[in-house]
């Protein structure tokens, strides 16, 4: 089936590849099912001349540079290094020689192989769903370059080699550059098989290269979404609802129009726009609007209210997400019971780049430029506001500053506003969020309640285990419901906490997901955001309970999980666990699998007289199969850290009649430089499939610490965020 | 008409008054590289060098700018920032790269007030600077880089 051929990350097979060169070539005359004599071009002009063009990723141009095309978003996560790195290591390009563009928008030939039919970025995928894709089509290219000089030579391919962008003849020692075989290699048949290289011959996979990006973000010159301008184009702001879900009763726009600059005040489904001639004129337009709401559903609703509530629910049984054994026996009859409730608040995203996106509505189409992280569903949805065919919204993916998951959202909220504003002003409009629009704007991580109870033999080994999950659904009223949401249990609510990986003979998981008028939405890591915190500082309160050292107690229970034990044990030895620390330094540990990759962290805390603490030093190993870019893996590792730390220290969107308290960075606390500890980063050489990178590094460091915090002050933390003060 | 020096050239803005420096950079003289982040004077991503000193593009007015020298990361030159540049690149320091317009002006201000800094001085200088990827200890590390190559240049 072509659907399991284009959705097996292991097999993107040569079908799906040779479906997507064909529809690349469905304009151009595609050449490998027509015979070579029929000569058909593979290929496509540029501004260095034609280049060839034999799949949808790779263009060679006269010129001899090779440019990659990369179907993911780069929002920090490094696609536009890891991904041409496959390409450069099968075509024999030298890195200094690799270009790097934004695919453009087109589900078929730029589909995320581990969605599919659907071109996006999330989920840490891109390398897991593009090593084979894109290592095939390098060799593809490889291939037929080396063909194309063994016909101008007239000698046989086999004994060619390419190297360094050119195809060498050993037997005579001459060469010849891509550069001046891409006309002839573009008349030359699509190979069907094409050898990959042994991981033993790897010149550039694994290897210290450099990303590809790091100039342009240092002078300036790298283009985000906000950073384009068009001819003619305005900008625009939107005055949203104070609370979610209330509706516009009237408005008044005399006091925005007068404001010099601004062109036009007008409703939209997601507000009042006001849109102007510069930002400064809209958003003192935006100041200048009188509106009265009407209070919708969450008039009232406080984020305390809710926890209340999610207490009451926990008492009540859920949908069942994993049921070994019996697990109210195993409690029943075991030596020692140990029962905590642990809870997580509200998470705004607040990427460095406030959301935005520049829409021109044309005749026949509409251009959208913006750091794009779904394509397929953005496409989809603006082209239902404007009742046009999908494939009328062209997306011009740029840079994102950051998205942490807020950019792939399947309702497009960003975008099918700006679509409904550029529709009415028919010139293009950038529509931009401020960073208030932002914290109040929610597409949160929902806020959690997690009830444990464990039972303990006379030895202190866990015979059972019940984990009860109480929270929004992330995926429920989506597209993805359908798919994620099985016997009532959303998958992104119980993934880390349903596939416990400790060997616990009695084990029972279950959810409640009451709905709220909250927009929710997944956060880097999503569910293990919140299942790694409560599962691992409970287990290292079962540790505390049978007396044993919470590293050992691990390893004892993860003897079925040599990947977890492997991790668990290398942060272990390079923290020098169980070596002596300072006065009033504690050392806590968690490990965590998500998205494939197996992440361990030693977190080292110190506890100050004044009453503070601080995160001192982090040890993190990580097994995410073949590292491709091991020091892009490195820094996701760090930032994850930190990203995660700031949650655990200071992440909280408090709701208080409907609407989120904080506003801006003075309210909605992350890390600053001073908080950023040092983080020590271990990569477990593997030459299994490349898993995920840009989210497993989050989940461990919240327990970490907390349990670090623990072995400090004797004190539990279960409650996120943590504070700078000690309990 | 209020005039003032970017990078050198002598620019006129007819902008009302109240108009903060950051939209005059980005969306008057185009100058994009200095970002927009919070817009009160929080997270440091407007960072400009404002008569030689550090500066949130964001919460400085355009009218006050009367005769000022602005300098962008567009127009920074020199050691200081080629060092810094060379060691963002030896280190690969950015992952979205948003920020780093304004941790880089931030840190060539550092590192001209005090060419070998402590961990604590860049922790106290560049704590206004905020960065989501969290690249802190690349920043760290980049800085320390950046102060060594200068400490070795021939005659600086």
């Amino acid at each position: 089936m072509t659907d399991r051929h284009a959705t097996d990350p292991r097999d993107p097979s040569r079908r799906a590849f040779i479906q997507a060169g064909a529809a690349l070539g469905a304009g151009l005359t595609l050449g490998f099912h027509l015979t070579p004599t029929r000569a058909a071009r593979l290929s496509i002009p540029t501004p260095a001349g034609e280049a060839f063009a034999p799949n949808a990723f790779i263009r060679v141009t006269p010129d001899g540079a090779v440019t990659v095309l990369v179907k993911h978003l780069e929002m920090g996560q490094g696609v536009y290094t890891g991904l041409p790195a496959l390409v450069a290591e099968e075509l024999e390009v030298d890195w200094k020689d690799i270009r790097v563009e934004a695919a453009p928008t087109d589900a078929k030939l730029y589909n995320n192989l581990l969605w599919g039919p659907m071109q996006g970025t999330g989920g840490s995928t891109a390398m897991a769903n593009s090593y084979e894709q894109l290592r095939r089509a390098g060799a593809t290219a490889r291939e037929m370059l080396k063909e194309a000089a063994a016909r101008a030579w007239q000698v046989d391919r086999a004994g060619l080699r390419a190297e360094s962008g050119a195809v060498l003849d050993p037997a005579t020692g001459r060469r010849l550059g891509y550069g001046r075989l891409a006309e002839a290699a573009a008349l030359l048949e699509v190979p069907e098989h094409v050898p990959l290289k042994a991981a033993k011959d790897f010149k550039v996979i694994g290897k210290g290269f450099k990303r590809t990006d790091t100039r342009a973000k240092s002078d300036g010159s790298a283009q985000f979404g906000l950073d384009l301008h068009l001819d003619g184009m305005l900008t625009a702001v939107v005055a949203r609802p104070p609370r979610f879900g209330d509706t516009l009763k009237a408005f008044n726009a005399d006091r925005a129009l007068a404001v010099p600059g601004v062109k036009a005040v007008f409703e939209i489904p997601a507000g009042v726009a006001v849109v102007a001639a510069d930002t400064w004129s809209a958003l003192k337009g935006r100041q200048a609007l009188v509106i009265e709401w009407t209070p919708g559903p969450a008039a009232g609703l406080s984020s305390a209210a809710i926890l209340a509530s999610y207490r009451d629910l926990a008492k009540q049984p859920g949908a069942v997400a994993r049921n070994d054994g019996d697990a109210d026996r195993a409690l029943a009859t075991a030596a020692r019971r140990i029962a905590a409730e642990f809870e997580v608040p509200y998470l705004a995203h607040a990427p460095m780049e406030p959301l935005n996106c520049v829409v021109h509505v044309r005749e026949g189409g509409c251009d959208i430029w913006t750091g794009d992280q779904f394509q397929t569903m953005d496409q989809r949805n603006a082209a239902q506001v404007l009742g046009i065919a999908p494939e009328q919204v062209r997306i011009h993916t740029l840079y994102a500053g950051g998205s942490f998951g807020r950019r792939a959202n399947l309702k497009s909220d960003y975008i099918v506003e700006g679509v409904h504003i550029a529709r009415r002003m028919k010139v293009p409009v950038k529509t931009m969020w401020t960073r208030e629009d932002d914290i109040h704007g929610g597409y949160y991580r929902p806020c959690y309640l997690h009830a444990l109870e464990a039972g303990l033999d006379a030895n202190g080994r866990p015979l059972g285990w019940k984990h009860r999950i109480v929270g929004q659904s992330i995926v429920a009223g989506t597209p993805f419901e359908a798919g994620m949401v099985k016997d009532g249990v959303d998958h992104t609510s119980v993934e880390g906490a349903a596939n416990l990986p400790y060997a616990i003979p009695n084990l029972f998981v279950d959810l409640h997901s009451p709905r709220l008028p909250v927009p929710v939405l997944w956060w880097r890591a999503v569910g293990s955001t919140h299942t790694a915190f409560a599962t691992e500082v409970f287990l290292d309160e079962l540790a505390q309970a049978a007396g044993e050292d919470p590293v050992a107690f691990r390893r004892k229970l993860l003897k079925g999980h040599p990947r977890h034990l492997a991790v668990l044990d290398l942060a272990a030895e390079k923290a020098g666990w169980g070596t002596p620390l300072p006065q009033g330094w504690g050392r806590g540990v968690a490990v965590h699998e998500s998205f494939n990759s197996y992440v361990a962290e030693v977190a080292e805390v110190s506890a100050k007289p004044d009453g503070t603490f601080k995160v001192e030093r982090v040890v993190c190993a990580v097994d995410c199969g073949l590292a491709v870019t091991p020091d892009v893996v490195r820094a996701q590792m760090e930032g994850g850290i930190g990203f995660g730390l700031a949650a655990a220290l200071h992440g909280a969107v408090t709701l208080e009649d409907g609407r989120a308290a904080q506003s801006n960075f003075d309210d909605y606390r992350v890390l600053r430089m001073k908080e950023m500890p040092r983080v020590e980063v271990h990569i477990v050489a593997s030459e299994a499939p490349p898993t995920g990178v840009g989210e497993p590094g989050v989940p461990p460091i919240a327990p970490a610490v907390a349990n670090a915090l623990f072995a400090a002050t004797g004190k539990r933390p279960r409650r996120l965020p943590l504070g700078t003060r000690l309990a | 008409m209020i005039s003032f020096v970017v990078n050198g050239k002598p620019r006129s803005v007819d902008v009302p008054d109240d108009t903060p420096l950051l939209w005059v950079l980005r969306d008057h003289l185009r100058l994009t590289g200095t970002k927009f982040g919070c817009g009160e004077s929080l997270c440091g991503a407007c960072t400009v060098h404002i008569d030689g000193k550090p500066a949130k593009a964001c919460s400085v007015e355009v009218g006050r700018l009367g005769g000022k020298s602005v300098v962008t990361i567009e127009g920074i030159a020199g050691p200081v920032i080629d060092a810094l540049r060379d060691a963002w690149a030896e280190l690969d320091v950015p992952q979205c790269g948003y920020c780093h317009s304004g941790q880089l002006m931030r840190a060539a201000s550092l590192l001209a007030d005090n060419p070998r800094p402590s961990d604590a001085d860049i922790d106290q200088a560049m704590n206004g600077n905020l960065c989501r990827c969290a690249t802190y200890q690349r920043i760290r590390d980049g800085i320390h880089a950046a102060a060594s190559r200068l400490a070795v240049r021939p005659g600086a």
